[in-house]
């Protein structure tokens, strides 16, 4: 109880603080950072699209917004709403507070089940001697406070950007699949991938999710295990179910279809779908708009000759393609660390990342916390995450506003940011893989 | 065969009889315009004017009119064109901002070009594309970047009211030369050889403060309406320049501090004479007009005089050429006063000299001689425009117009301005295009009211908006703005964020900025026009038909120089490899670590203990990226036999392919 009470005081001194940063004059002119808004994500060029629309021009016309026309429908009005003596655009800074504790709720609450189940396996593998450390501190708690103290999330947050609430989306589609509500999993994945293309791939590990159920060691253990014991006393399932996959499929495609005439009806006089599709993903894929993030493809893109842009812009998003099918196989087993690594491959790869990917993975690697503790280089990772966010305004400001520096500096951290990331991921993956090695040890000695 | 051709010749003859018989013909007129400005500077207007009658009734051969405009109007099918080369810029505050000469003269700096055809809406942008690169060859200056579609615009009713056929281009940063006049004069039938244009002297004109040679167009050949009284196709030439006399005279300044204006003659200011008229030219003329302002002080310094006991003319009634505040050295033939001046109480006046009768013996040499020092001021439209940008670095910024009211004519404001119920409101038009690089915020337009913030709805009228395409169209902003008369200043700003361009884009002197072309502010209330007494030899004169037409108040602002962000453009190799090598990096990695199995790196460990001394199979080893077997000692050999094996192979397979290739092209 006392621990619960802890864990309320955290979040709740978290939100203070956002809301404390709200008030701050000009949002800390956060709204601008490259780093936080994005062309996608920026409220600026939402509001902006809104205005469009309200005088009677198609919101897509002029280049600047490029987001879903649900996000204009719901925070559009909210752009416009001025309280007396209240900064700017609070209405949209509440919901987004809001929408980062939802988050951090349904994190901790998937981050239980994970390691409700993380604890049954280790019992009935008979590996008593791991469960002595996980009992100090649950990962959904430890991954809910890194998500809600989290300085890029705080940032992004006060930073007038949507992505909390494609984060909440995400989050919401994983919990689901991690809960069995097929509905709910299908409700945040189309809503995740119509707001941002990229969660599309997240449908691998919420199948694997339905299918199989929450994280476990390889089925090979158990089957070991149960070879040795000769008993039945197994209660994990290794066998995958269809029923709550068909229904995900099901509910997938109703709620498609329902996201889509909404978008259609609102776009009805503006070119309608195809417009909405050219105007966002369409601008995902082809990376038109080449302003400075903290991504390489902008600087990439900025410098390649147009004769091989096409073949790039292929060569990148394949990429991110190439790496499913190897990691699927090898991790199937525990859909949602599979989850995480799509989450941080499609951070580090996408057209205009912005720190609110970061926020996201960083805190679901909070899950595994047990799993990767014997992750290398976790100490140079950390120094290079700090390194990188403290160094990258930097080089922005001596680019842009001074104009002492040029593109190479920023795009060096940039660079350093990619290959920080890139490490990430290697390392997470094969101390994930290691963890399994270990536990076979463990179990059959 | 003698016979044939006197036949021909007769035939011929009947024919030009004929057609002179009709009554109507090509006509060509030439006039100079020479102003004295308020700050020593002397304006030149050269304006000719050459007419065709419609190709229905006159066929398409013509004596005068230059048959590559004539070409040009009948393929594009252009019902008004109207192409600027400006260099500097037209001091609004002292050469006049309130009458039809600054209002249709004063031009942005670089090119201008727009232009109205008579096609289908569909066909206007094909026409406008041809349209430019033809004006590109026609007068060797770089209008054909006017091709691209993101650097013309089609507005709607903020810059002339054309419904969809005007297009409109403005290229800032084009530099204007004698290579741009040159074409230009050829289209005069006398050309600079003879007549006025023979005394455009190219240094003199090029140092001036500034010029803006224009070209306009005006046909009906293709209207519906051809019952219009308006001939074919009227070109309209002018060659504004503002130059600065030399004074010699030591003496100019005066006991009380005042500077007498530099005395010129058309001589010392062009560096020539004007040698006769251009014998085609059915009107040649000069004018030197004293505008308004300097007939008032010239009014006063007469009613000074007379009551200090001289007698002199008064300039009101007579409009003497000779008076004790000037003189001109040569008798004018005629003086025209304006009758009904829109403004103030003075008139302007215009004296009339034709060069019929001078000729090369007697070149036609005009003296203006101040003879006390005088200081008048010009007339001021009813707000100072200037547009500045506000911010700094190469992220974001807002460009602001500012309009300052001229506090001169705060009583035109109420002859001006439209009353709307009992509160007195002045209409500004501004019509502004921005490049798509420069990415407007139109949600953050914010009007201020003398250093007020004002609500939007009570100030903007009317608002168009297209909102600019990346890489595809420039945003183009047409407003109508209502202020009441008392407002001291305004300003209009509106936020942008700069772009990002591919470094292709880029031009070779990136790190100078990119321009962004003038707005156009006009007061559509205020119409200035003079008036001249309707004789007919004014009547006849295009310059003073022109002088006489009802047109809206129009000044152009400053260009704006926008730096960007530029990338580092050595470096699209580095870039490439690098990002490319981090990509490979994660690639591999991250395949590696999938990958890698227990049993097998039990066997690695293993053999990494038994391959500590052999060098030559570890590097073999590496370089294939592969475990090797630590067996026998043979194993290296083999594995070397295999390895020449295969690169004589790809060898032989790439001579082969040489000689195939080699083979097939031969």
């Amino acid at each position: 109880m006392a621990k619960m009470k802890w864990y309320w005081y955290w979040v709740s001194t978290s939100i203070i603080f956002r809301l404390i940063l709200i008030y701050f004059p000009n949002n800390l002119n956060l709204s601008s950072r490259p780093e936080v808004a994005t062309p996608l994500t920026s409220l600026r060029r939402l509001a902006e699209g809104y205005w469009l629309k309200q005088s009677s021009i198609s919101p897509y016309s002029g280049s600047m917004y490029h987001g879903s026309p649900l996000l204009l429908a719901i925070l559009g009005p909210l752009t416009v709403i001025r309280f007396e003596g209240q900064p700017e655009h609070i209405a949209c800074s509440l919901l987004f507070v809001i929408a980062d504790l939802i988050t951090a709720i349904l994190i901790r609450a998937t981050g239980q089940k994970l390691h409700l189940s993380y604890k049954r396996s280790l019992k009935s593998l008979n590996v008593t001697k791991l469960l002595e450390t996980s009992e100090i501190l649950s990962a959904g708690d430890i991954a809910a406070l890194i998500y809600l103290w989290n300085p890029l999330t705080i940032v992004t947050c006060v930073g007038m950007s949507t992505s909390p609430v494609e984060n909440l989306m995400i989050v919401l589609s994983l919990y689901g699949a991690c809960s069995r509500l097929a509905p709910l999993a299908a409700f945040g994945w189309v809503l995740a991938s119509h707001l941002s293309l990229y969660p599309a791939i997240l449908i691998i590990p919420v199948i694997f999710l339905l299918g199989y159920g929450p994280d476990t060691p390889p089925k090979k253990l158990f089957r070991q295990q149960k070879s040795e014991s000769n008993g039945n006393d197994l209660v994990i399932q290794n066998r995958f179910s269809w029923r709550p996959v068909v229904h995900f499929i099901l509910w997938a495609s109703f709620w498609t279809v329902y996201v889509l005439v909404l978008c259609s009806i609102y776009l009805k006089q503006y070119g309608g779908l195809s417009e909405m599709f050219k105007r966002t993903h369409g601008f995902i894929l082809t990376l038109e708009d080449l302003s400075p993030n903290i991504g390489v493809l902008w600087y990439f893109f900025a410098e390649v000759f147009d004769f091989f842009r096409d073949f790039f812009l292929i060569v990148f998003h394949v990429n991110i393609l190439f790496m499913l099918l190897p990691l699927a196989i090898r991790l199937y087993h525990r859909p949602c660390f599979l989850a995480f690594i799509y989450i941080a491959i499609s951070s580090m790869l996408k057209s205009y990342p912005s720190v609110g990917d970061s926020a996201l993975y960083l805190a679901l690697l909070g899950w595994f916390v047990y799993e990767l503790a014997e992750m290398q280089f976790s100490f140079f990772l950390f120094c290079g995450y700090v390194g990188v966010t403290l160094l990258s305004p930097v080089m922005h400001n001596l680019w842009i506003w001074r104009g002492t520096g040029n593109a190479n500096f920023y795009y060096a951290t940039a660079m350093a940011y990619a290959c920080l990331q890139i490490i990430l991921v290697v390392e997470s993956v094969s101390a994930m893989l290691q963890h399994d090695r270990m536990l076979r040890k463990q179990s059959t000695t | 065969m003698t016979f044939l051709r006197s036949i021909l010749f007769f035939i011929l003859l009947i024919q030009l009889f004929f057609v002179k018989s009709n009554g109507i013909d090509e006509e060509f007129t030439e006039e100079l315009l020479l102003k004295p400005l308020p700050d020593r500077k002397v304006l030149a207007h050269f304006h000719f004017d050459t007419k065709t009658p419609p190709t229905k009734t006159y066929g398409h051969h013509h004596r005068l009119f230059p048959k590559a405009i004539y070409q040009l109007v009948q393929k594009f099918r252009i019902r008004e064109m109207e192409l600027s080369f400006t260099q500097g810029r037209w001091n609004y505050e002292r050469w006049g901002a309130f009458d039809s000469m600054s209002s249709s003269n004063a031009k942005p700096p670089g090119v201008e070009l727009w232009a109205v055809f008579d096609v289908p809406p569909h066909q206007v942008d094909a026409n406008w594309k041809n349209l430019t690169q033809t004006l590109s060859g026609l007068f060797c200056a770089s209008i054909n970047f006017l091709e691209s579609s993101t650097a013309y615009s089609a507005p709607a009713w903020g810059f002339r009211t054309f419904s969809g056929k005007l297009r409109y281009g403005a290229l800032p940063r084009e530099a204007v030369c004698t290579e741009n006049l040159t074409p230009w004069l050829k289209l005069l039938p006398c050309r600079d050889k003879a007549g006025l244009a023979s005394i455009l002297d190219r240094p003199s004109i090029y140092k001036g403060f500034y010029h803006s040679q224009r070209l306009r167009l005006l046909s009906n050949e293709f209207s519906l309406d051809a019952s219009a009284e308006a001939p074919g196709i009227v070109l309209e030439q002018t060659l504004t320049v503002v130059l600065q006399p030399h004074s010699h005279d030591t003496r100019s300044i005066y006991s009380d501090g005042r500077l007498l204006h530099p005395s010129w003659s058309i001589s010392s200011i062009f560096g020539r004479a004007v040698a006769g008229k251009c014998v085609l030219a059915n009107l040649s003329t000069i004018y030197v007009e004293l505008e308004s302002g300097v007939v008032s002080a010239l009014n006063n310094l007469n009613v000074d005089l007379e009551t200090g006991g001289h007698g002199a003319d008064d300039m009101g009634s007579e409009g003497s050429w000779s008076n004790p505040g000037f003189e001109l050295s040569v008798k004018p033939e005629r003086v025209i006063k304006e009758v009904n001046s829109s403004h103030g109480k003075s008139f302007s006046i215009l004296y009339e000299y034709s060069v019929d009768k001078y000729g090369d013996n007697e070149p036609f040499d005009l003296g203006f001689i101040w003879k006390l020092p005088m200081a008048w001021s010009c007339l001021h439209s009813p707000f100072h425009a200037s547009r500045f940008l506000m911010g700094s670095g190469n992220q974001r910024g807002s460009i602001a117009i500012s309009l300052r009211s001229t506090g001169s004519s705060s009583e035109g404001f109420i002859g001006g301005g439209d009353f709307f119920g009992d509160v007195c409101k002045v209409r500004v038009d501004i019509f502004q295009v921005v490049p798509w690089y420069v990415k407007v915020y139109f949600h953050t337009l914010q009007v201020y009211v003398d250093g007020k913030p004002e609500l939007l709805k009570d100030i903007l009228e009317k608002m168009h908006v297209s909102p600019s395409e990346d890489k595809v169209s420039p945003g183009v902003m047409e407003m109508v703005l209502r202020f009441p008369c008392s407002v001291k200043s305004a300003a209009v700003v509106i936020d942008f964020d700069k772009g990002f361009l591919h470094i292709d884009e880029y031009p070779p002197d990136a790190n100078q900025g990119f321009d962004i072309p003038s707005a156009v502010i006009s007061f559509p209330d205020f119409e200035p026009r003079m008036h001249f007494l309707d004789e007919n030899s004014s009547s006849k004169s295009p310059m003073l038909l022109k002088l006489q037409e009802k047109n809206p108040v129009i000044s152009y602002t400053e260009v704006l120089l926008v730096p960007l962000a530029t990338p580092d453009f050595s470096m699209p190799y580095n870039v490439i490899t690098i990002t490319c090598t981090v990509f490979a990096l994660y690639f591999g990695s991250l395949l590696n670590a999938l990958r890698r199995r227990v049993g097998e790196e039990e066997r690695f460990f293993k053999s990494k203990a038994a391959n500590q001394t052999r060098l030559l199979p570890r590097l073999l080893a590496k370089l294939r990226g592969k475990q090797q077997e630590p067996t026998q000692s043979t194993s290296s050999s083999s594995l070397g036999r295999k390895l020449t094996l295969k690169i004589v192979l790809v060898a032989g397979v790439a001579i082969g392919w040489h000689y195939y290739t080699d083979y097939q092209s031969s």
